[in-house]
């Protein structure tokens, strides 16, 4: 990890040098454990900064539609596939940025992580490769990696940057992830569990919205949740305003969302958000086979059609 | 009151399209068809105009069932509507289904101008679906 956070700032520290950018996006060390935090910086002076390590997490292609001037990102693949759709939904142009791509073997999840430590205050982490040995007050634990990474990396098909201008590292194997298992799975369910299983989770929902503004690829300026003129969904709590107000989400990423979880991360109180969206993207690959953030000149699944498309669920008399 | 149990009556949300569907339901009108009283129509420009907000807004709001009916593809007033609407709704028809609501309280169908016939043997075959399912339980709002 350390050979790549070096690389990171050799290139970084580069491009700043010969003003191919204005700013550079990473991750800094964070202010509590098992934690990294985006950064961005403008002087080479700060170049030591960044970082990268198993908790680089969060999504920064979040802050390409927002950001101005040249731009330098770090991005393992999951972010690359964010930077493919944004550049298809004309948010950022390829020309204003400098991707420097970086294959990822995974994320860490601290909340998982954290409630394994029954939440005592860590005081040393050493890393030994496929396990964590974590200590602090009272408290001295081995954390299989393994167990701990998040659902999103566990399924992750693209650990590779797929689209890049600078690649740091080496490439890795992708993982063989017979993909949407998971979903078939909870579909084979009875109606009664699945119900009870998406209730239960949304029940939880505080409307923080932490998981749209964790999501690269919601950007609307006005989120139909905000909306007013019409209302579309209710402000408050109860479960018929909360799930509509995920499901619409789903449906309005349908075909967009990249899976990288950056939701489910930022979600305070770890709602299952990915069991409405990871069945979209099933849907959108099953139905229209298209899977988001590999091309940027494959149109999106619904601003196209084909005249041929199924007609399985129209009511047919 | 009398006994909920016999006297309910589904409630049925139907949006059609103005330029055939709608139409198709004044057909069936004018040709004096037989349907039942359970569906309230709304009528919209297009299939295309019918977003997957209405069709969850009716849910929330004591609909016990949705219909949807466009034109047959290939004879949309505005080409593509119903092409691309097609898309959306097995989408928003399959999330629904996913996460454990009845699939047959929505249902998508498309009846052109001339079909009065088809109309009526449409709500009919709804609206018994819809009783058999009973009153909507889930996403209904508690309080409205
Ligand atoms: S919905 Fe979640 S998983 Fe999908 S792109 Fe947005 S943050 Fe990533
Ligand atoms: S982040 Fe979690 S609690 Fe906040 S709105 Fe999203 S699902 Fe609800
Ligand atoms: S005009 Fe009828 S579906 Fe488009």
């Amino acid at each position: 990890m350390t050979d790549v956070s070096n690389k990171i700032r050799e290139e970084a520290g580069k491009l700043l040098e010969k003003g191919e950018v204005d700013v550079i996006i990473g991750f800094e060390k964070g202010s509590i454990p098992l934690s990294a935090t985006p950064c961005f910086i403008r002087n080479e002076a700060d170049i030591e900064k960044l970082i990268w390590n198993e908790y680089c997490g969060n999504n920064l292609s979040l802050y390409l539609s927002k950001a101005r001037g040249k731009i330098g990102i770090i991005a393992k693949g999951c972010d690359t596939r964010a930077i493919v759709e944004l550049i298809k939904e004309k948010q950022v142009q390829r020309e204003r940025i400098v991707i420097i791509g970086v294959p990822c073997e995974g994320m860490l999840d601290r909340k998982r992580i954290m409630i394994r430590c029954q939440s005592r205050n860590i005081t040393g982490i050493e890393d030994q490769g496929r396990q964590l040995l974590i200590t602090g007050d009272s408290l001295n634990v081995a954390v299989e990696k393994d167990e701990f990474f998040y659902p999103a990396c566990q399924v992750c098909a693209n650990r590779n940057p797929v689209m890049c201008d600078v690649f740091i590292g080496n490439t890795i194997e992708e993982q063989k992830t017979d993909e949407f298992t998971d979903v078939t799975d909870f579909n084979e369910k009875p109606s009664e569990e699945r119900w009870a299983y998406i209730t239960d989770e949304i029940d939880r929902c505080i409307r923080c919205y932490a998981c749209r503004n964790a999501c690269p690829l919601c950007y609307c300026k006005e989120c139909f949740v905000d909306a007013t003129q019409p209302q579309w969904v209710g402000k408050t709590i109860e479960q018929s305003d909360t799930l509509s107000f995920h499901i619409m989400r789903s449906i309005h990423l349908a075909g967009r969302c990249i899976e990288c979880g950056a939701c489910e991360r930022a979600c305070p109180v770890m709602v299952d958000i990915r069991k409405l969206n990871r069945k979209m993207s099933a849907d959108v690959k099953n139905m229209f086979g298209y899977k988001t953030g590999l091309d940027i000149d494959q149109p999106a699944p619904l601003s196209v059609f084909k005249p041929d498309d199924s007609e399985e669920f129209i009511l047919d008399i | 009151m009398g006994n909920k149990e016999t006297s309910w009556e589904p409630k049925i949300i139907a949006f059609l399209c103005n330029w055939c569907s709608y139409a198709g339901a004044d057909l069936a009108g004018v040709g004096r068809m037989q349907y039942p009283a359970n569906v309230r129509v709304i009528r919209v420009p297009c299939s295309g105009r019918i977003s997957p907000f209405f069709i969850l807004s009716s849910l929330q709001n004591g609909a016990d069932g949705v219909l949807v009916s466009g034109c047959h593809p290939g004879d949309c007033h505005y080409l593509t509507g119903n092409y691309s609407a097609r898309r959306k709704f097995a989408l928003l028809k399959s999330q629904l289904e996913h996460i454990g609501i009845e699939k047959e309280r929505v249902q998508f169908t498309w009846v052109s101008a001339s079909e009065g016939g088809k109309f009526a043997e449409v709500i009919n075959r709804v609206t018994e679906t819809v009783k058999a399912l009973g009153p909507a339980k889930r996403l209904v709002k508690k309080c409205l």
